[in-house]
């Protein structure tokens, strides 16, 4: 096989290579919507995450607004301390409520934001206040239980 | 008794010989890799015949793993009543796992064989000889090149299979089974990362293609210089790159979850 | 020593695993000549030239190449005595996936940066000294064996090398190209100064055309001499040689157990 041949083979190759690679960035992945653009960063303290991981998302009436940074738990308060960033399009009042929800029966968890009626917006590295706990499935089931039990008792 | 003890003794040494000497091939090509780039068109030439002639059986076969992804997931996804999720399905498993995996199974079966045998029949007619006798270092000049073809080779491989993999699944989903199209996409889209799914994809099809064309390289290089020789280091290629290739995605995919 | 001496083994001992195959080989080769190493099959004759190009090491002894040591140099050292030598292969060792042309210009590629035209020139000068100048194009499974041989060996001269090994260069040929080979060896030998080393059983062509010749059986140097000294020898073992008998000192058989015990007789 000459020369030419070959390289125009190879070209031909890595071409497709590239190509499938761009595909799976751009069509398959979330490389264009989620590391171009600039983000700030809010905290939320919550008693209990239940399963909430890094990186899940968060989202404000059902729309992906932001993912969840990093969690730490704080000795002085026994609290974890969960660093969320936020697309720097969406901004958020003081007072908005910070939900762990669970997406279907068994999904993953995430971060739900209601907002608030506040005038003022939260700024980079403010601290949201009001926050509600991950429901805790066997938490859930042993109250039922419990009900289930002092009904039968009456 | 004791010869039973013996014989798994006198394995284990020479496995860990092999180990040694595959070691020494790898540095050896790493010291004489600087000839192999200045003069790349025979690095060239491997890359034609470790990746062109692969892409058929590359193709092919994502295009039905990707088919029967997609059948499969929304088998099991409609019970749930998520058969949208069938797109995250296909091609987490694809990205993730089988694009590199199964792309580096195939190479060892396709190219690694081909490397196997063309090094060992070169050794039994004495051609490797010949050329040292010429000041021709056969580390520079036979096995060098295809080293480099084969880390080039794999991962665009493995990129080209989990592309095509999803375009499979989705051919299934969307025109067969009537999954709406745009959720399809933006569900995929949505669950898959690039950082933590497709470079992971990508360093996991690196280390398989390092793997893959190193054991390669040593058994046609270590193969006795005869018909059988040649023969049986064809299919320890197979053998121990499947092998390697299982073991080291278990233990990268593990690694890459606790990170 | 004396100045024209390019190639000296010394008390060279050699052996593969438990087989001691040399036990003590002395041997010197001079500038210009050519020079015969003759012995039975199997007594270690193509070892030995593999012990000159520096592919294996010699137990104890040494083989000295141009006043240098073989196996005391590092890689580089090697190298640069290897591209002072060429080497016929006993089978060719023609590349596989590379045609006439392309084998014999290989070693001019890889080690000068002439331009194609003159490497063609050149490829095509060699292979016209071998005959084979209309079948450059061919690729090596299309030749015979005798004509691989012949390619082979427009290879090994194409740098022109001070030493040419030839490792059975007459095995195989028909009279005319053997006739052939003889006179290019020679010419070779003469034109380009070389010194020629040839391992061959053919003692015919050999005590006609050689310099010297050295015998080898059981691991020495068992005779040597010029061929008109050795014609006139009365060692039993070279007379079963030159008038090749299959019973003498030079035993036919590998070692082995009593035959009948073997057929269990
Ligand atoms: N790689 C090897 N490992 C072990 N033994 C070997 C090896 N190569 C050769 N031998 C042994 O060394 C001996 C000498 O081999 P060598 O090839 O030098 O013989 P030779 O004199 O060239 O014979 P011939 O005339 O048949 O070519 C042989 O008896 C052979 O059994
Ligand atoms: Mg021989």
């Amino acid at each position: 096989m000459n020369r030419i041949k070959l390289d125009a083979w190879v070209g031909i190759f890595v071409a497709l290579g590239l190509i499938a690679l761009m595909g799976l960035a751009m069509k398959v992945g979330n490389l264009t919507s989620n590391d171009i653009k600039t983000t700030y960063y809010v905290t939320a303290n919550f008693e209990n995450i239940g399963g909430l991981k890094p990186r899940a998302p968060v989202k404000s009436a059902g729309v992906v607004v932001g993912r969840v940074d990093s969690i730490v738990f704080d000795t002085k308060i026994y609290e974890a301390i969960v660093t969320m960033s936020i697309d720097e399009r969406y901004v958020f009042p003081k007072d908005t409520f910070a939900n762990i929800y669970t997406a279907g029966l068994l999904g993953e968890q995430y971060i739900g934001l209601e907002a608030g009626g506040d005038p003022d917006n939260l700024e980079a590295n403010d601290k949201i206040t009001q926050t509600q706990d991950a429901v805790v499935l066997e938490k859930l089931i042993s109250q039922f239980l419990y009900n289930q039990a002092s009904k039968e008792e009456e | 008794m004791l010869s039973f003890f013996e014989k798994i003794g006198g394995a284990i040494r020479s496995k860990i010989t092999r180990l040694g000497a595959a070691t020494r091939l790898f540095f050896s090509i790493i010291s004489y890799s600087s000839d192999s780039f200045k003069r790349f068109n025979l690095t060239i030439r491997e890359i034609y015949f470790t990746g062109v002639l692969s892409l058929v059986i590359i193709v092919v076969s994502a295009f039905f793993v990707g088919m029967v992804l997609g059948l499969q997931g929304y088998y099991t996804l409609q019970k749930y009543g998520s058969s949208e999720a069938i797109g995250v399905l296909v091609a987490l498993a694809l990205v993730r796992e089988l694009g590199p995996v199964v792309t580096a199974l195939l190479f060892a079966g396709r190219a690694g064989t081909a490397i196997t045998a063309e090094i060992g029949l070169m050794k039994a007619t004495e051609q490797l000889s010949a050329m040292e006798m010429m000041a021709v270092s056969p580390v520079a000049r036979i096995v060098a090149p295809r080293f480099w073809a084969g880390i080039i080779t794999m991962p665009l491989l493995a990129s080209i299979f989990s592309m095509v993999g999803v375009l499979g699944g989705y051919v299934v989903a969307v025109p067969l089974i009537g999954v709406d199209e745009g959720a399809f996409w933006s569900q995929m889209q949505a669950n898959v990362d690039f950082n933590y799914d497709i470079v992971n994809g990508f360093i996991k099809s690196v280390v398989f293609g390092i793997a893959c064309t190193i054991i390669a390289l040593f058994e046609g290089y270590d193969a006795p210089p005869t018909a059988e020789g040649v023969s049986r280091a064809t299919t320890r290629t197979v053998v121990t790159s499947s092998l390697a290739v299982l073991g080291l995605d278990f233990v990268l995919t593990s690694f890459m979850l606790t990170v | 020593m004396q100045k024209d001496l390019i190639v000296s083994i010394k008390d060279l001992a050699f052996g593969y695993a438990e087989r001691q195959i040399h036990k003590k080989i002395n041997m010197n080769f001079h500038r210009g000549k050519v020079v015969a190493i003759m012995g039975g099959s199997g007594c270690g004759k193509t070892t030995i030239l593999r012990l000159i190009g520096g592919q294996i090491k010699p137990t104890s002894g040494h083989v000295e190449v141009d006043g240098q040591i073989v196996h005391e140099q590092g890689r580089k050292g090697i190298y640069e005595l290897r591209r002072k030598m060429g080497m016929l292969f006993q089978h060719g060792a023609l590349f596989s996936d590379l045609s006439v042309f392309e084998n014999v210009a290989f070693p001019i590629r890889e080690h000068t940066n002439l331009s194609e035209e003159i490497i063609k020139d050149l490829v095509l000068m060699k292979l016209n000294a071998v005959g084979l100048r209309g079948a450059n194009q061919l690729m090596p499974t299309e030749l015979s064996g005798g004509m691989a041989r012949r390619v082979a060996l427009a290879r090994a001269v194409a740098l022109d090398p001070d030493i040419i090994m030839y490792d059975e260069p007459f095995a195989g040929l028909d009279p005319i190209s053997m006739g052939v080979i003889c006179d290019l060896i020679r010419t070779l030998n003469d034109a380009l100064g070389a010194t020629s080393i040839i391992v061959t059983h053919d003692v015919t062509e050999t005590f006609a055309f050689a310099d010297y010749i050295y015998f080898i059986a059981d691991g020495i140097v068992a005779a040597e001499g010029s061929p008109s000294d050795l014609k006139k020898s009365q060692l039993p073992f070279v007379k079963q040689f030159v008038h090749s008998q299959k019973d003498g000192p030079v035993p036919f058989h590998y070692q082995a157990n009593d035959y009948l015990q073997d057929l269990r007789l």
